[in-house]
């Protein structure tokens, strides 16, 4: 059955669903999100459910804060009759060496002047904060009380409801095939279950952003890398913190269910989309994470899982315009950091899509600047 | 079965709960454990898993066969983390 569409989202995850809403909200009519299987089922729903504002750029900094602060009245603002468990217990980061200490301090020094009020601890006012935490490979630390937990599926859903009663229609277990450009701009998205006519796309793919652009012939510099994590039963408050180290390579929650939730990168994985959990995880995870808090030796691991990180050179996202390509939108390539940053992309695409002065400028977070070689890299990325 | 039978376990779910989240629109045993944690707990669906297909069956009249089951993770059985990072040491030696 063919339909015609003001705008086409593709990827019904948490940047899909809040763009949507926003747009709703700004009284756009006849908005369709297209999501392949189920809302929040692929990147949003395997990430590590963490949100931070302790970012190495100005960019990260401020969208991140614009998207905690959003958080923190979201079930109010949303109307959502759930719950998206929101908890600050803060972010404690690790440093592994005096470069990385030198590195805290600058990204201290950026993220305070930006309004976030994070600090520099030393290992004691880290013990303090995490009772169990052996120090013995780190010199430093940071930490940040506002950081936190946010359950991906309930926060996307909420989301994704407030935009259906505004009007959004979600087409679920509707798998995007071919986007037909003519003449440079868009003419309609082809999906398994008909086409749809609209001169605007956004590209909110995720882990299969790169492929949703090909379809409309662009090509972007992005890849998906597989990212692990696993999830221990639930047990009685022992962290109240996220405690993470980037040259560690892990981060490890305890969420308000009760479970440990672990993960770690890897840099050497294939770029093929796999998303299977793997052994060799298990054991790496297993004895960073026993040496780095003790008695998480007998917490009993039940689940693992894997997710896809949407990768660019810089470690930043891609929003913006196509401009080879009329009325098609990027939204893609966060990096890791899609969940945490999705209150204020689903802002920001919105403003952009109406032709509105967007709330943060984030033109340096442009399609081009990597051709033009204007990047700054974050350096604080697991 | 009564409205108040729990049905997960591990979560504290009940056949109500179940069949509410089912008239809400998810149908499928993966979307149910992301709103309810059905499956998500130490038993990892071995007790619910069954009651909830037959449930969404009776509800969405899809015969059971043809329903997707939720996707099994390792590990199969739940194992410390000590165990595991114990277990390469023995075999270094």
């Amino acid at each position: 059955m063919n339909k015609t569409a003001e705008i086409v989202i593709i990827g019904g995850g948490i940047s899909g669903a809040a763009i949507a809403y926003n747009l709703a909200k700004k009284g756009m009519k006849n908005i369709i999100v297209v999501e392949k299987k189920f809302i929040a089922s692929g990147a949003t729903g395997s990430c590590g459910a963490g949100i931070r504002q302790q970012w190495g750029t100005e960019m990260n900094c401020k969208i991140a804060k614009m998207s905690c602060e959003f958080f923190e009245t979201a079930n109010e603002v949303l109307e959502y009759d759930g719950d998206i468990e929101f908890k600050q217990g803060g972010y404690l980061l690790l440093a592994s060496s005096e470069k990385e200490k030198e590195q805290f301090k600058r990204n201290i020094k950026l993220q305070n002047s930006l309004g976030i009020h994070s600090k520099e601890l030393t290992l004691d006012e880290a013990k303090e904060i995490v009772p169990i935490l052996n120090t013995d490979d780190y010199v430093s630390a940071a930490y940040y009380e506002k950081d936190g937990h946010l359950n991906p599926f309930h926060t996307t859903l909420a989301f994704s409801t407030a935009a259906e009663r505004l009007g959004v229609e979600f087409m679920k277990y509707t798998e995007v095939t071919d986007i037909i450009v003519e003449g440079g701009k868009i003419k309609s998205v082809v999906t398994d279950n008909g086409i749809i006519e609209t001169n605007k796309v956004v590209n909110a793919a995720g882990g299969d952003s790169q492929y949703v652009a090909k379809m409309a012939g662009v090509d972007i510099p992005v890849y998906s890398e597989r990212h692990q994590i696993l999830v221990t039963e639930p047990v009685d408050p022992i962290l109240s913190t996220m405690v993470m180290s980037f040259t560690g390579n892990f981060y490890c929650q305890q969420v308000p269910h009760g479970g440990i939730v672990m993960g770690r990168g890897d840099a050497g994985e294939p770029r093929d989309g796999n998303i299977n959990s793997g052994w060799h995880f298990l054991d790496e995870m297993a004895k960073t994470i026993t040496n780095l808090l003790p008695p998480l030796k007998k917490a009993m691991v039940i689940r693992q899982w894997a997710g896809l990180y949407n990768l660019t050179p810089d470690r930043q996202p891609i929003l913006g315009p196509v401009y080879e390509v009329e009325g098609l939108y990027l939204a893609v390539g966060f990096s890791g950091h899609g969940f945490m940053f999705g209150p204020a992309t689903g802002v920001l695409m919105a403003e952009m899509i109406m032709g509105e002065k967007t709330s943060i400028d984030i033109s340096a977070l442009n399609l081009y600047r990597f051709a033009k070689g204007e990047l700054v890299f974050e350096p604080s990325v697991v | 079965m009564e409205d108040k039978t729990i049905v997960c376990r591990c979560s504290d779910i009940t056949i109500e709960d179940i069949r509410e989240a089912i008239k809400n629109g998810y149908e499928t045993f993966e979307e149910l454990k992301r709103v309810l944690r059905t499956g998500m707990g130490p038993c990892q669906g071995r007790t619910c898993m069954p009651i909830i297909l037959r449930e969404i069956s009776i509800m969405t009249g899809v015969p059971i066969e043809q329903l997707t089951p939720g996707r099994n993770r390792p590990p199969v059985n739940a194992i410390s983390l000590g165990a595991i990072a114990d277990q390469e040491e023995e075999a270094d030696e």
